[in-house]
């Protein structure tokens, strides 16, 4: 096989990796607009803050530190033990649980039945909240995750697949990061369409994102039902914040990885589970594809724009996404 | 009077026991327009109580305040002899009252099957880590849940749709399989609103034949809401009718028809 086909395999392949991070974040706003009708602004916030909680506390750094020295005038920034990874995780999710209770609590318990601007409105609100919340508590450091997770190309995939091709192949390289992530969000999805599935509250979790009103006269309390759509978002935005920050680091531009899930969305269209995941594949083999491909000839630089006018033509063709209901408006 | 008595037997054989929910001067406004003004009733165990009125008289006002989606200003609602506090509509639910809606409210993007199946949602009693493990209880939970929604789609004859979305079904099937999810939750007490609005007559005699046996065999009380009044007549023990948001009789169906306020409101009187 000629090299420059199969480097072609290997974009594809690296493509695909990067769809399924693409998809993790598509998924968080995927599961909260299905259930609620709420457009999620805050979603890569969201993936912020569980990352920088995560290392915060791993660290043993004690939250609100600035605020605390300058009130009290104490030099306190660590309390000089660290935690280790799995507990670190445990109370992170128990954080992002209380944030989602609180959402509800505060905010849109206040609003439910109105307009999904004024819903969107509060999204971007909290947003902002929440990135000051975060800057608060932990400082505004670009900080890198301790997690001790396997990061650059794998030798060993390299070697097993250089005999594929001739004297100008040198085999595919993965970034084992990348195949970690892959397997990682695939355990995840597996077991969110396991739970809404078969669960008493998946069911009702699926009922509640039907209808409203049936939902509620079956015994369904919305309440609950949106506090537990939060915190799977929370939980979801958790594992997207981390395998995002293990690469980049964790710092506040990863919020924007929420632009990254704009056109998944547009392209799997905001209702679907299997569309957030099938456009997440397709924007991210499209865009190192088409990088790979055009790139060279435009000067490069084309995956900061690509998606976005994938998805624009997408939207002109088939407005409710791939996999979104159709709109049919009666006459 | 049958109102005086504890417990009575009907012409056909049927046993009508004490009150099981009983409204006492229910007043609910929205803004300054009275939809229900001092209004009292009772439901009795085991009988088919129907509201009936003209358009805007209030009557699906009066449902959702038993089934708790709306909340009166004034009066109190007693249930199995106990006054029941402000209640959300999922809680009224887990209380054991299910209920229909006018413009069915169903799952459009399940199947039959799913949508009957929400309707044991209350009688799943293991927890969301049981499940996962899936396992002993949980499995024993599901069989039995899925037994219980079998009879009841054996019962309304939905078998060769149990597994078509919801959202093809013609309009009279919808409406069965809207009162085969309430029937799932094994409700102590069944509201129907306007369960025959939109059929044609077939479809009304089905529903009128569901209704009764589903009386006659679970001994679930059912109070409806209709506008036919051939059908309540047939159907219904006693009769509350409302005219503007007051309640202008109630009694058994004979008593009713030779009421001269519900003629009048039915006729139309001139006000002169």
């Amino acid at each position: 096989m000629s090299a420059d086909f199969l480097y072609g395999i290997e974009v594809v392949i690296n493509g695909l990796m990067a769809g399924v991070l693409y998809a993790l974040v598509a998924l968080g706003f995927v599961l909260i607009f299905k259930a609620s009708g709420i457009f999620n602004y805050a979603q890569g916030v969201m993936a912020l803050f569980a990352a920088l909680t995560l290392v915060g506390i791993m660290e043993g750094q004690v939250p609100f530190s600035h605020l605390i020295n300058a009130i009290f005038g104490t030099d306190l920034h660590y309390f000089g033990w660290t935690v280790p990874a799995l507990l670190a995780i445990a109370i992170t999710v128990v954080i992002m649980i209380f944030f989602a209770w609180a959402v509800q609590k505060f905010v849109f318990r206040h609003l439910v039945g109105q307009e999904p601007i004024i819903l969107f409105m509060a999204t971007i609100g909290l947003a902002f909240f929440l990135e000051g919340v975060g800057d608060l508590m932990w400082g505004s450091d670009i900080r890198t995750i301790g997690l001790g997770l396997p990061q650059g190309g794998s030798l060993w995939i390299e070697e097993a697949t250089a005999s594929l091709g001739g004297d100008d192949f040198y085999g595919f390289f993965l970034d084992k990061l990348d195949i970690l992530a892959t397997a990682v969000a695939a355990v995840l999805v597996a077991a969110l369409v396991a739970f809404s599935q078969y669960t008493k509250q998946g069911r009702a979790m699926r009922a509640v994102a039907d209808d409203h009103q049936a939902a509620l006269s079956v015994g369904i309390s919305l309440d609950f039902i949106w506090i537990l759509v939060w915190s799977i978002a929370g939980f979801v935005a958790l594992v997207a914040g981390v395998l995002w920050g293990v690469k980049s680091g964790v710092q506040f531009s990863l919020s924007l990885i929420a632009l990254k899930a704009l056109p998944v969305l547009m392209l799997g269209g905001f209702t679907s589970i299997p569309g957030a995941i099938v456009g997440g594949l397709i924007i991210g083999v499209g865009e190192k594809l088409f990088e790979y491909l055009v790139g060279p000839l435009v000067g490069g630089a084309t995956e900061n724009w690509f998606a976005y006018v994938l998805a624009l033509i997408f939207l002109v063709f088939r407005p409710q996404g791939l996999f979104g209901e159709k709109i049919i408006e009666r006459v | 009077m049958k109102d005086t008595v504890d417990s009575y037997v009907t012409a056909d054989g049927r046993t009508i026991g004490g009150v099981m929910m009983e409204m006492r001067n229910i007043t609910l406004r929205f803004g300054g327009v009275k939809a229900i003004s001092d209004i009292s009733f009772d439901i009795r165990e085991g009988e088919i109580r129907a509201i009936i009125g003209p358009n805007g008289a209030g009557k699906s006002s009066m449902l959702n305040v038993i089934s708790g989606f709306y909340h009166p200003q004034e009066g109190e609602v007693w249930f199995r002899g106990a006054k029941r506090p402000t209640m959300k509509p999922y809680q009224v639910a887990q209380q054991g009252i299910a209920r229909t809606f006018q413009n069915i409210a169903l799952f459009e993007g399940m199947t039959v099957l799913d949508n009957v199946m929400t309707g044991r949602l209350n009688k799943m009693k293991v927890g969301m880590f049981g499940q996962a493990i899936w396992k002993g209880a949980a499995e024993r939970e599901e069989v039995e849940n899925r037994e219980a929604v079998e009879r009841v789609i054996d019962f309304l004859e939905i078998q060769a749709i149990r597994k078509t979305p919801v959202g093809r079904l013609p309009y009279g099937l919808k409406k069965r399989v809207e009162l085969a999810r309430a029937l799932a939750a094994e409700p102590k007490l069944l509201l129907l609103d306007e369960p025959m609005a939109g059929m044609n007559v077939e479809e009304k005699e089905d529903m009128s034949r569901f209704i009764l046996d589903v009386n006659d065999e679970f001994g679930t009380t059912i109070a409806l809401i209709e506008h036919d009044m051939g059908v309540v007549m047939d159907l219904s023990d006693r009769v509350v009718v409302m005219d503007y948001g007051r309640k202008i009789g109630d009694g058994t169906p004979d008593e009713v028809r030779n009421n001269q306020d519900v003629i009048d409101a039915y006729l139309g009187v001139s006000h002169d």
